[in-house]
């Protein structure tokens, strides 16, 4: 890795020379390796070096962006004088704040050794021992073994120097069996967190489980969520928890601030500290990330707040911006729900009939404000009958207000980090939820 | 390049491999955009980098680095046979079809080079359509931004390949949000994602004519406050061309990929209901529903069109819909014998050089139809849906839900009210067998849809997708809010 403060030396020489004194830099590099299996056989192992300078000059109530990835001094000044002549062609905004002065910002230690010396081998190892406990169960397997770690440097030219240092490991596993599925996933900034074997045994044993699918019809049914169901599912709403999208009007929650909004047993915060959590401790313009209540015992409380929004607002900034200039301001990226005392076990053992979900697929949105996504369920799918897992069942397709779901929480387990697809890694627990809505069934 | 490209392919050749083949990229973006009223996202980037791939006793290992100093480039090289010897662990044997060398150099048309237009002209042309959209009070949020990419890439292999080809790709388009008592209602022009996008220069702005239909849009986007929602039922469906292309994407693109029906994407994207059985078997369609995956420029300025793909294989037009049957794949040099074939069809693409090349869609189309628009339209009751809002399907592509933007009840081939919230659902081959009517060749457009994702590590890519308006008899429609 560069050194970024010698590099942002040069960014602010550069600028000085062309007669400009405000300038910002962002500068990430990152080593990431990610070996990938199919069909019991390792097929696709890959590795990428790639570093990224942003520079973002402020020249009279302009500002622009412009990026490379050379760093050779040549470059630096090529990328200056590009970002310098963009900012010059753009319209002056004139509600454009000036850059960030420096704020005291605590480190996080999110950087292992034993990850970032993470080898090719290493991870075949793990993966091959992953594939002997799914072949075991008569069973093929596919996943991906991923290490890496990430460099992130925030400069201004007003004294900001922000540094943040993470690794990252990330072990998913599907086992699949003649007409059913199993999958489980994990990650951690430190790999010795992540136990491949373990992850493995519980992807076969769902597939195993959930051989032989029964069908049922489609309808409301009380459904136990799995952690990274709920995770895919609640992190739909993130984006909305902002101050600029309530500006926007893109927001469900116009009009229901402080209002209460979901069951007393939902609470959610943002905590870029918490130890489940990933992530830098300060936002694109070097605000330090506040820990911020968004919902207390159902009633929505905070949203984040850049800079330009806080400005607006005649408020103080969360910490939570996205690099500038942008559209859409702010987001909680740092999601912990409180969670609750109810292991996933009790949950289901308390379940007359109902529906243990493992996993979504391809949420997308339906209704904006009404907050009703859709998507399917995937690799593990349980009809639960007289309080145990009866069998496995064809996949739903469901049609849900995130609303209404919260709202009708019934138990909750504690909160653990969790990884799925389609959304970003959050603390969050298992639920049992009533009248979820399914709206279809396929045919697998 | 060229030379950095070739010193790569040396390092790793003279280590002994199968096969092994470099990519070598510079590319240059700038994207502008603008919010009620102001420049919002306005960035421009480069980026230069070399990813190396090698297979090495069946099994295959890649890096790319962006140091490109010849001790970087001896890093990745090594890394690269590093990581493919660690493949022995869990071996996959892998065997390419035989591919011809080919030496070429292909630049992409592009009347106008976007890269010459200054950013404040492109401000401008923006913050006009912002004007007019937000001339309407109602409006909450207008949103209006343009795209441009240009990408040169070395690609050098062990068979003896050097080609080098440019592509430019250009899009635009905009949005109006209005909220209204509890209610979000938006509306997109030319398409949602942004617009429209294609293998062009700035002519493609000017051929969109952004500004025109700004006042029908918010206008729209207000008027749908006020319309009904849509009913729940089995109805007659017109598709307009925009959401017809994402529907071809869904539902036949995806499934037809090899590498997916042979399971190399079981953990993440999925696998697919096309089944290697299915080949030359199943009625994918109605006997009117011809698609072809087409790569080549005759094909039309996609998001998927070039001269070879990453792996040095030349663009090809594969049937994959013949008359309603289902005819062929998407394949690789890896995959292609596995359905018979002799050599790739031509569907390896990277998101760029720091990413593996993997099958995807160039251009999958649905061929005009016959009928006119008015005889699309000609059913006693039907619903015409435009403009994407959602869409979701299942991990073997086969149940769908997509949602609209805005619709239209249709009594005679006549529009009759206004419909919000529309929606509809339904099986892969069943909805395709539906088909019973497609528009000519003067309504067919030629769709970018940028924002395709695959791969672990992800990669997003564009793709192409044509099509002409189409109408599909008795589909579930409104499940979304059912319930």
């Amino acid at each position: 890795m560069p050194d970024n403060a010698a590099l942002f030396e040069q960014i602010v020489d550069a600028a000085r020379a062309r007669g400009v004194s405000e300038i910002e830099a962002i500068i990430a590099g990152e080593e990431q390796a990610l070996t990938r299996f199919a069909n019991n056989v390792i097929h696709q192992n890959v590795a990428e070096r790639t570093i990224h300078i942003s520079v973002r000059p402020l020249i009279e109530g302009r500002t622009a962006r412009a990026s490379t990835n050379r760093t050779d001094p040549a470059s630096i000044r090529a990328v200056v004088e590009e970002a310098i002549a963009v900012t010059r062609l753009t319209e002056p905004d004139p509600e454009l704040l000036p850059l960030t002065v420096p704020a005291a910002v605590a480190p996080v230690d999110r950087h292992f050794e034993a990850t970032a010396r993470s080898t090719p081998d290493g991870r075949a190892r793990a993966v091959a021992e992953a594939i002997d406990v799914v072949r075991g169960h008569g069973q093929t397997a596919a996943g991906i073994y991923s290490t890496g770690e990430s460099a992130l440097s925030l400069f201004n030219s007003r004294g900001v120097a922000l540094d943040h240092r993470e690794t990252m490991a990330r072990f998913s596993i599907t086992a699949m069996d003649r007409d059913s599925s199993g999958w489980a996933k994990a990650s951690a900034c430190d790999a010795r967190a992540i136990a491949p074997r373990e992850l493995a045994l519980r992807a076969a044993e769902k597939a195993a489980r959930s051989r032989a699918p029964r069908e049922i019809a489609p309808g409301r049914y009380t459904v136990i969520l799995e952690p990274a169901a709920v995770l895919d599912l609640a992190g739909q709403m993130a984006m909305d928890f902002s101050a600029t999208a309530l500006r926007d009007g893109r927001s469900f929650l116009n009009d229901r601030l402080g209002t209460k909004l979901f069951g007393d047993n939902i609470s959610v915060y943002d905590d870029a500290r918490h130890n489940g959590q990933s992530g830098a401790p300060f936002d694109a313009e070097g605000v330090p990330r506040r820990r911020l209540t968004l919902v207390e015992r159902g009633v929505v409380r905070e949203v984040a707040c850049c800079r330009h929004a806080a400005a607006l607002d005649s408020v103080e900034p969360t910490g939570h911006g996205f690099p500038l200039p942008n559209e859409t301001g702010e987001a909680p990226m740092n999601i912990v729900f409180s969670g609750g005392e109810t292991p996933l076990e009790d949950m289901i053992a308390t379940t007359a009939r109902g529906i243990l979900v493992t996993r979504l697929w391809y949420i997308r949105e339906v209704d904006p404000y009404e907050k009703i996504f859709t998507g399917m369920t995937r690799d593990g799918t349980f009809l639960i009958e007289d309080g145990r897992v009866a069998c496995g069942l064809l996949n739903f397709r469901f049609n849900q207000s995130l609303i209404e779901m919260l709202s009708g929480v019934e138990e909750l387990s504690p909160a653990v980090r969790a990884s799925g697809e389609e959304t970003f890694d959050m603390v969050v627990p298992a639920m049992k939820v009533r009248d979820f809505n399914f709206t279809e069934v396929t045919r697998f | 390049m060229k030379d950095l490209a070739l010193r790569a392919l040396d390092t790793v050749a003279r280590r002994g491999v199968q096969y092994a083949d470099v990519r070598a990229i510079e590319s240059r973006e700038r994207e502008v955009a603008t919010k009620n009223g102001k420049p919002a996202h306005v960035s421009t980037s480069e980026s230069a980098g070399i990813g190396i791939r090698a297979l090495v006793n069946g099994c295959w290992g890649f890096a790319a680095t962006d140091d490109l100093t010849p001790a970087g480039i001896d890093s990745a090289a090594a890394l690269a046979l590093e990581i493919a010897a660690s493949g022995s662990r869990a071996p996959s044997r892998i065997e390419l079809a035989p591919e011809e060398a080919y030496r070429a150099e292909w630049v992409s048309p592009a009347a106008i080079d976007p890269f010459s237009i200054p950013i404040d002209r492109n401000l401008a042309t923006l913050l006009a359509v912002d004007r007019e959209l937000r001339r309407n009070p109602a409006i909450s949020l207008a949103e209006a931004s343009m795209h441009f990419d240009r990408r040169r890439q070395i690609f050098v292999s062990t068979l003896g390949s050097v080609i080098d080809q440019t592509r430019t790709t250009s899009g635009a388009g905009y949005s109006a949000l209005c909220y209204r008592e509890g209610e979000i209602q938006k509306r997109s022009y030319p398409n949602s994602f942004g617009g429209q996008y294609q293998l062009k220069g700035y002519e493609l702005v000017d051929e969109l004519r952004l500004l025109e239909h700004a006042p029908r849009i918010a206008e729209e986007a207000v008027a749908l406050h006020s319309a009904d929602q849509c009913p729940e039922g089995e109805f007659d469906l017109i598709l307009d061309s925009s959401q017809l292309g994402l529907q071809i994407h869904e539902s036949i693109g995806h499934p037809i990929e090899l590498d997916r029906v042979l399971g190399s994407e079981a953990n993440y994207a999925g696998m697919s209901f096309l089944t290697l059985d299915q080949l030359n078997h199943l009625r994918y369609g109605s006997p009117m529903v011809n698609v072809v995956c087409d790569a080549r420029f005759e094909h039309g300025p996609g998001l998927g069109t070039f001269a070879f793909d990453d792996e040095g294989v030349p663009a090809q037009s594969v049937p994959i819909v013949s008359g309603g049957l289902f005819t062929g794949y998407m394949t690789s040099r890896e995959t292609a014998r596995a359905v018979g074939g002799a050599r790739s069809n031509g569907c390896m693409r990277a998101e760029g050089w720091s990413r593996l090349p993997l099958i995807r869609m160039t251009n999958v189309s649905l061929l005009p139809g016959a009928q006119s628009l008015e005889d699309v339209f000609d059913t006693p009751r039907g619903i015409y849906m435009e403009t994407n809002r959602s869409w979701s399907i299942d991990d073997k592509r086969y149940n769908f839900q997509f949602g609209c933007e805005i619709a239209w009840e249709i009594r005679a081939g006549n529009r009759v009210r206004m419909l919000k919230n529309p929606s509809y659902s339904g099986i892969s081959t069943e909805f395709w067998n539906a088909c019973e009517a497609i528009a000519g060749r003067e309504h067919w457009t030629l769709w970018g849809v940028p924002n395709c994702g695959k791969g672990q590590p992800e990669q997003v890519m564009g793709t192409g997708h044509g099509a002409s308006p189409a109408r599909f008899r008795k589909i579930k429609v409104g499940g979304a809010y059912a319930g």
